[in-house]
């Protein structure tokens, strides 16, 4: 196991996704994505903020939100990014398997996040808070479903990438793609907290 | 793909498809002018409807949306891709790179922004265009009827993809593909400038793509974010529209000072004056871009406070821009100026866009804004910045810039007329509209009423109007008559920075040998204290080139059906729509693309052949 490693080593550099210039222009070209998409969603977070309140006759935050799901939503996510930092790990390490089985367990926590979310919108909506009911309604699903559309659109991206490399091996052209798929899914992690604090525990809250 | 076969293509193919940064910058000047071109048409439209009081030459409804149309294509469609097109061309050769961070997504910004454009231009010939103004302000935009304004929101959330894309790129190319010894701080001011503007570029676009998206979930869909009855509120639009809207002109104007930068020293033959200062004041303008948003929205009844905070936020801005105005003057003072078309162009700059700040700065005033607010003289102070900073930025760019990109000069008697035309025909045109303002004509009315004092002054703008349509019929005539100017086109100003290094026309690799770069103003350095020849900072060798792809164009047109799909309500347009590009982007994903390489026997021959 040890040699079989160092040989891997020998082979790949270091951090094989900064190897080329190729990677690191996807590399720093991916932060700027990121550092817009933050401004993305921090545009939604302020309409969310602004309209929170424009309830009119439909259901309002604290009559909708379970903590109890959501929490378990928060979790699954979490854990899909510890998941994908163990990727990286093996990455590292040239352990290709390993990277596969890590990412497919991303996958795995990241549609059974979609299928929480499927559900939870399901119940606000036979609640009575359709898209169009109130303001609030629609910056409420703005927000959190642009953020499910992230989600859904990385589960698709790393799939892609999983079938597509199945059986290639760590290179330099797919380690750059792995580790940029990685850092978003990261991004989006990040985004939930904010959701979870900014929407749920202050919708419940304050 | 190899050599020979990414050499052998048919024309209309290999622009479809091109990566080449050269040609995608040409494409996006191409496509630049011809909405330019429109949106000229549209102005002057608008001036014949204004020149007595009265007129009916267009209607009501026709002026609303012909005012719309001209704000949204001269920012969107004009403006800004006349700037990507000389970024694009120039901005890898300055820098010493072979080509651009991401040549595909290069590309496919270029053709989002031109089907988005296309696209908004289509509503012409669907029972009428987006009317609301360019700042589309709810309820006026969620409100109106037709499918204008849905024309409007796709089109721009299309176009405006293609920016953000294109942003990124020049950010990631300017800070990995420099060549060895060009630091950041000897990067030409172009470069540096276009820098800023693309840092502005990524963190402003994505707030109008929500402004943009809750508009359209709005309109098509029922949402209520802008609905008061429902708990909306409509200023929440006007945040989002400014957070972008602002830095917009800043991401217009920063390109243009830099291309003042690079002809003002070339012209009056000395270094730029205070080149850090340049670099550092460029900075705080684009950081302080960020925080005046809402000094367009005065008199919305924000409050003393916040209208004290963002009128004085505003007013520093000045103190970084007049540094910059101070520093061309101080380049030119004792310096050999030529009074070339370039230069011309930017010796008017200098007093045409102090005259807009100056009004910028009265703007600012918050208590006086409620006087301004809304009437011509908002007009003529943007039309002093924008075509006075701006466009002539595009004039002078393209005089300096044209031997370089199309192997010939324009010829500098007709570039002359041009210049003097068109400098006579904007002061006349909105000079007297500052008075107009002051007397309380507001801006995007359909005429108005005799007797009121407003018809002298109306006329003479619109022959002002007139005779900036006529110099730039002179511009069209010069670039179709200089063609036989193909001598001294290699180096004709006798240049400072790398791009007059390479040979005209420049070869696809740019660089046979990626330049050692020893100074600020590389080209003058070796000039003056080398050979007169860059240094090469490594040996004779293959290149590696990207393959052309037929990708980009697919992936901006099953946009476009998707956008078809949404405005008339038709599932299976959008699904096909999406499919086409998420499909494309797949195949992007999954088909790993090498490039080729040029050999070095090619590079030798071409050097050889002094090409």
């Amino acid at each position: 196991m040890a040699d079989h490693q160092a040989v891997e080593k020998q082979t790949l550099p270091p951090n094989p996704e900064k190897a080329t210039l190729d990677g690191r222009n996807k590399y720093l070209g991916f932060w700027f994505f990121l550092g817009g998409e933050t401004v993305l969603f921090g545009s939604l977070f302020g309409t969310y903020l602004g309209l929170r309140g424009g309830v009119v006759d439909g259901p309002g935050p604290a009559d909708l939100f379970h903590l109890d799901l959501v929490f378990i939503m928060t979790m699954i996510l979490l854990t899909s990014s510890l998941t994908s930092v163990f990727a990286v790990i093996n990455m590292k390490r040239g352990n290709y398997k390993g990277l596969l089985m890590w990412m497919w367990a991303t996958v795995a926590l990241g549609i059974a996040f979609l299928g929480f979310e499927i559900y939870e919108f399901y119940e606000y909506y036979h609640a009575g808070l359709g898209f169009t009911t109130s303001a609030f309604a629609s910056s409420f699903y703005t927000l959190v479903g642009t953020h499910g559309a992230h989600v859904a659109f990385g589960v698709s991206w790393i799939t892609v990438l999983l079938i597509r490399y199945k059986s290639t091996g760590l290179t330099l052209t797919n380690a750059p793609k792995f580790y940029t798929a990685v850092l978003y899914w990261h991004f989006i992690d990040v985004v939930w907290v904010f959701i979870f604090t900014v929407v749920y525990l202050l919708g419940i809250g304050g | 793909m190899s050599y020979a076969k990414a050499q052998s293509k048919n024309v209309v193919w290999d622009w479809l498809t091109t990566v080449d940064h050269k040609k995608v910058g040409i494409l996006y000047l191409a496509g630049g002018a011809f909405f330019f071109a429109l949106g000229g048409i549209e102005a002057v439209l608008m001036r014949i409807q204004l020149m007595f009081p009265d007129m009916a030459i267009v209607q009501a409804q026709t002026f609303n949306e012909l005012l719309t149309m001209h704000g949204t294509t001269m920012i969107f469609l004009a403006a800004m891709p006349l700037l990507f097109g000389f970024m694009n061309f120039i901005i890898p050769l300055q820098i010493g790179a072979r080509d651009v961070a991401f040549p595909f997504l290069n590309a496919l910004g270029f053709w989002l922004f031109f089907f988005g454009g296309l696209l908004l231009y289509v509503s012409l010939f669907t029972g009428g265009a987006p009317d609301a103004g360019w700042t589309a302000y709810v309820p006026l935009s969620s409100n109106s009827p037709g499918q204008g304004l849905d024309y409007y929101v796709l089109g721009l959330q299309v176009s405006g993809l293609g920016t953000l894309i294109g942003g990124i790129n020049f950010l990631v190319t300017i800070i990995n593909m420099r060549a060895p010894g060009m630091s950041m701080m000897r990067m030409p001011l172009f470069t540096w400038s276009s820098f800023v503007a693309s840092m502005l570029i990524l963190f402003a676009f994505p707030a109008l793509t929500i402004g943009l998206l809750l508009l359209m979930l709005e309109r098509l869909f029922g949402a209520t974010y802008f609905a008061v009855d429902f708990g909306g509120n409509i200023i929440i639009w006007q945040h989002l529209f400014w957070i972008f809207g602002h830095p917009e002109v800043y991401i217009l104007i920063l390109p243009a000072f830099g291309i003042f930068s690079e002809v003002i020293p070339t012209f009056a033959k000395k270094r730029l004056f205070g080149y850090s200062a340049m670099v550092f004041a460029t900075l705080i303008i684009g950081f302080l871009g960020f925080m005046v948003w809402a000094h367009h929205m005065f008199t919305v009844g924000m409050g003393p406070v916040a209208n004290a905070i963002f009128a004085v936020a505003t007013m520093a801005i000045a103190v970084p821009t007049g540094i910059k105005i101070f520093n061309w003057l101080l380049t030119l003072w004792g310096g050999r100026i030529q009074f070339t078309t370039a230069n011309l162009f930017a010796l008017g700059f200098i007093p045409s866009f102090v005259m807009g700040g100056v009004t910028g700065v009265m703007l600012a005033t918050s208590a006086a804004n409620y006087q301004f607010h809304d009437t011509y003289f908002v007009v003529a102070h943007f039309h002093y910045v924008i075509i006075g900073g701006v466009v002539f930025g595009l004039f002078a760019a393209a005089f300096y810039w044209w031997p370089k990109m199309f192997g010939y000069r324009l010829s500098e008697t007709l570039g002359k007329w041009f210049f003097w035309l068109f400098l006579i025909g904007f002061h006349m045109t909105f000079f007297v509209q500052h008075f107009l303002g002051l007397m309380g004509m507001p801006r995007r009315v359909a005429s108005f009423l005799p007797g009121q004092g407003l018809d002298a002054m109306n006329f003479i703008s619109t022959i002002g109007a007139f005779l900036m349509s006529i110099a730039f019929i002179i511009l069209l005539i010069a670039i179709f008559a200089s063609t036989k100017n193909r001598d001294n086109v290699q180096d004709p100003w006798d240049g400072r920075t790398l791009e007059w290094t390479v040979p005209t026309p420049v070869p696809e690799y740019n660089f046979a040998q990626t330049p050692l770069v020893r100074d600020l103003d590389p080209y003058w350095y070796e000039k003056h204290e080398g050979d007169g020849k860059i240094k090469a900072a490594e040996p004779l060798g293959e290149i590696h080139m990207p393959n052309a792809t037929v990708l980009p164009v697919t992936i901006s047109a099953g946009l476009i059906v998707a956008s078809f799909g949404f405005i008339y309500h038709v599932l299976p347009l959008i699904i096909g729509g999406f499919i086409i590009t998420f499909g494309a982007m797949f195949v992007r994903s999954i088909k790993e693309d090498h490039g080729y390489h040029i050999p070095v026997d090619v590079i030798k021959r071409d050097k050889e052949e002094g090409k």
